[in-house]
């Protein structure tokens, strides 16, 4: 029986098995997206000061839920869907051991319930980050446990994915650079889930009694291993999306295979050294510890985003003047489909992310600056700009793209989708933008009441502190607001658009037989083809100078910032 | 079209690199190293340097120590804590516990202290404000920084990292006189 299937829209094969598995861990994804969409509101509008909604267990409560659904849940089964997507669709093979996949598939479901459970009991609201002795429930970390235990099967059975292409000789040549990013992607993984498993279960054992105690300092070192790397998986998936996305809507080709190559290269050796920015205020580590740890060696990891940040837009900008826009630096940007969430969606992602994102990384991950920043809300607006307008928006992006090519379904109501990128893109950007500012009067991160009710001693932060933390209160209700537009979107296409293919049913296409069978008739998809060779001449000049001119505007920026950050620093008490 | 296509020369990694990468990678490269030797530059020029000088404690051995400081250099009380004015140059302590900083500390502008920070129970975050210097402390060390405050007035200790319901709280002061 024919087990696959070819879009006749995008030319994407589509294995059974691998379909239904992308399926699941998509909408999974997006339910936590849903329930940290829904928990931010509460987030935000206490935070806000002039409303100070919840009470302040139900926000800590509420505060610790929003962080694990959507750093954890939504990102990392979200990331299982691309590695299958980039694995069986991008290699035209089947998936290695579904069975594994949907054993790894469940305890993902079942680490991410119990987890949830035990937050909203409301005995575990000890953050994301649950630092010891401050303890939370044994399920919760439990929890926690299973999933990963999840995420680490199916990120094997991607690995074992791999390895039939290759014996089968499904593709010709290497593989596609969006797999290579993936790879980079599952290879940080591993190293992450391992970190996890190696703090998580003595902490697991610890809270059932079996280990009588947990040096403090050795978990922040440890878990920050899977807390920050956790989030390098993401930069490596998404900017692989941000070239899959290139390629399919501009026919874009990469400036160079070996630059960006090599870029993902420097992910895998460099990246989680950053591990180290939650460790830079803390007692007695050393300095020379900090300062290699901290800049990823040299800022090696910062020179590969630098260079996927000329060289994705920059193959986008080459594609665009072969069309013929070629008028002056920007006719290639200004004639892009401006109207289309996916091109939209990307494009807000790389600029936050590099200009926002990427430079305050660098600033508050500096050995010294760290001092005026650290466990501000300076670093929740910093983090909000990497995952949610560069990651979460990119999801988002490749989310339109699968809605007819893998669900085979229209986009229902596509001028909300039309408008989304920006409602979302745009809150959260104001978000970021206020609590960035709030941060460096000196607002903290995780607390309830700034006007510190209740306290023996009063303290008042400056009046332009309450106004920057209500306007990016307002920004985040935008943000909410777009969010709920994006399921809206998504969601309603999988219900009510318009089918493009005879469906299986809607719940069995979630189990094992994603569309009618009629729609399975290919037994052997043809080998995938190395990609044709370039017709005319490499040009020898600057073949993208409105990308080498954005790309100095970034520079510029980074400079200007990071030095203006060393001039507050030498403002405050001289200490050694 | 090719990005998720294998790459279109079977030898990828032997075609030449066009110039605008290549001068957009040593640029990024110099601004990597520039900002790689900021950090150790700061070491020898800069004032704000966080020491590395920490001690492994207990709640108990370090609660005895700031209550012998206390005892010692009392010299009143304010919202029922005791305000310590310690002599120039001695060894400060401050703890964290839930929910307070203790104890209220006086010092004097532009002379150096040595200032040991440690918690009872669980992890606090040290802000002082206005000027937002921001430390992690963590129960069973004991973090000691020299400072040397350089502006009078009155400072505020807020808690940074939560550390439960009363978090809102914790709210603990230093004196800087001239």
């Amino acid at each position: 029986m024919a087990e696959f299937r070819v879009c006749p829209d995008s030319g994407f094969y589509f294995h059974k098995s691998a379909e239904s598995l992308m399926k699941v861990n998509a909408v999974v994804g997006i339910v936590a997206l849903l329930v940290a969409g829904l928990l931010a509101l509460g987030v935000v509008l206490t935070r806000w000061q002039e409303v100070h909604w919840l009470p302040a267990d139900t926000f800590y409560m509420v505060l610790t839920a929003h962080g694990i659904n959507a750093l954890i849940f939504w990102i990392i089964f979200f990331e299982m869907a691309v590695l299958h997507f980039a694995s069986s669709t991008l290699l035209r093979c089947r998936i290695a051991t579904p069975r594994w996949a949907w054993t790894g598939f469940f305890l993902m479901l079942i680490g991410a319930i119990m987890n949830n459970v035990a937050v909203f009991s409301g005995q575990s609201s000890v953050m994301m980050t649950s630092y010891v002795p401050m303890q939370a429930e044994p399920h919760f970390y439990l929890g926690l446990i299973l999933f990963a235990v999840g995420a680490l099967i199916q990120v094997f059975v991607f690995f074992g994915t791999l390895v039939v292409a290759q014996q089968e000789k499904t593709y010709e040549g290497s593989v596609p650079l969006v797999t290579f990013g993936a790879i980079t992607a599952a290879i940080i993984a591993v190293f992450t889930i391992a970190s996890g498993a190696i703090i998580l279960i003595p902490t697991f054992l610890w809270s059932i009694g079996y280990v009588s105690h947990i040096d403090a300092e050795m978990y922040r070192v440890i878990w920050w291993g899977m807390g920050h790397s956790s989030q390098q998986i993401n930069v490596a998936a998404h900017v692989s999306i941000w070239y899959l996305v290139a390629g399919v809507l501009f026919g874009a080709r990469p400036m160079s295979e070996k630059v960006s190559r090599f870029a993902f290269l420097l992910y895998i050796l460099f990246l989680q050294l950053a591990s180290a920015h939650h460790i830079l205020v803390d007692p007695g580590i050393s300095t020379e510890w900090k300062i290699f740890n901290t800049s990823y060696a040299m800022y090696l990891a910062v020179l590969a985003s630098m260079i996927h940040g000329l060289t994705v837009p920059g193959s986008m900008e080459v594609a665009q003047r072969r069309k013929g826009f070629t008028k002056g630096l920007f006719e290639w940007l200004r004639k892009a489909p401006w109207g289309n969430p996916v091109f939209s969606s990307v494009f807000i992602s790389i600029v936050t992310f590099g200009f926002i994102g990427g430079i305050t990384g660098v600033v508050m991950g500096t050995e010294q600056i760290n001092l005026i920043i650290h466990n501000t809300i300076y670093v929740p607006a910093h983090f909000h700009a990497t995952v949610v307008t560069g990651t979460t928006l990119t999801f988002m992006a490749v989310t339109y793209l699968l809605i007819p090519v893998l669900f085979r379904k229209q986009i229902f109501l596509p001028w909300i989708a039309k408008i989304q990128p920006y409602v979302f893109g745009g809150g959260m950007t104001i978000l970021i933008l206020f609590m960035l500012g709030a941060g460096t009067m000196g607002v903290s991160r995780r607390h309830w009441d700034m006007d510190f009710a209740g306290a023996a001693m009063a303290f008042e932060y400056p009046a332009i502190a309450y106004t920057m933390m209500a306007i990016g209160a307002i920004g985040g209700v935008l943000a909410i607001v777009g969010g709920g537009m994006f399921l809206v979107s998504s969601v309603g296409s999988l219900l009510f658009g318009k089918k493009l293919e005879p469906s299986a049913g809607i719940l069995e296409s979630f189990a094992g037989k994603p569309l009618a069978d009629s729609a399975y008739n290919v037994d052997k998809p043809e080998v995938l083809a190395m990609a044709p060779q370039l017709e005319e001449e490499p040009h020898k000049g600057f073949e993208a100078p409105g990308t080498f001119m954005l790309a100095m505007l970034l520079l510029v920026t980074f400079v200007v910032y990071y030095f203006i950050n060393w001039k507050y620093l030498a403002s405050v008490w001289p200490l050694g | 079209m090719t990005s998720f296509m294998p790459p279109a020369d079977k030898h990828w990694w032997k075609v030449p690199v066009g110039r605008q990468e290549l001068i957009w990678i040593a640029i990024a490269l110099v601004w990597c190293i520039i900002m790689f030797l900021m950090m150790p530059l700061w070491h020898v020029y800069g004032k704000q340097n966080l020491s590395t000088e920490a001690y492994q404690t207990t709640p108990a051995k370090f609660g005895a120590k700031v209550e012998e400081m206390v005892e010692k250099y009392k010299v009143g009380t304010e919202s029922g804590m005791p305000i310590v004015a310690p002599p120039v140059g001695s060894d400060v302590y401050m703890l964290g516990r839930l929910w307070q900083w203790y104890p209220i500390l006086k010092l004097k502008k532009n002379q150096e202290y040595r200032l040991h920070l440690s918690s009872m129970d669980w992890q606090h975050g040290w802000s002082l404000q206005p000027d937002n210097i921001n430390l992690q402390i963590v129960p069973g060390y004991d973090m000691v920084l020299k400072i040397t405050p350089d502006k009078s007035g009155e400072y505020s200790v807020i808690c940074n990292e939560y550390c439960g319901i009363g978090h809102h709280t914790m709210v603990g002061k230093i004196y800087v006189e001239d």
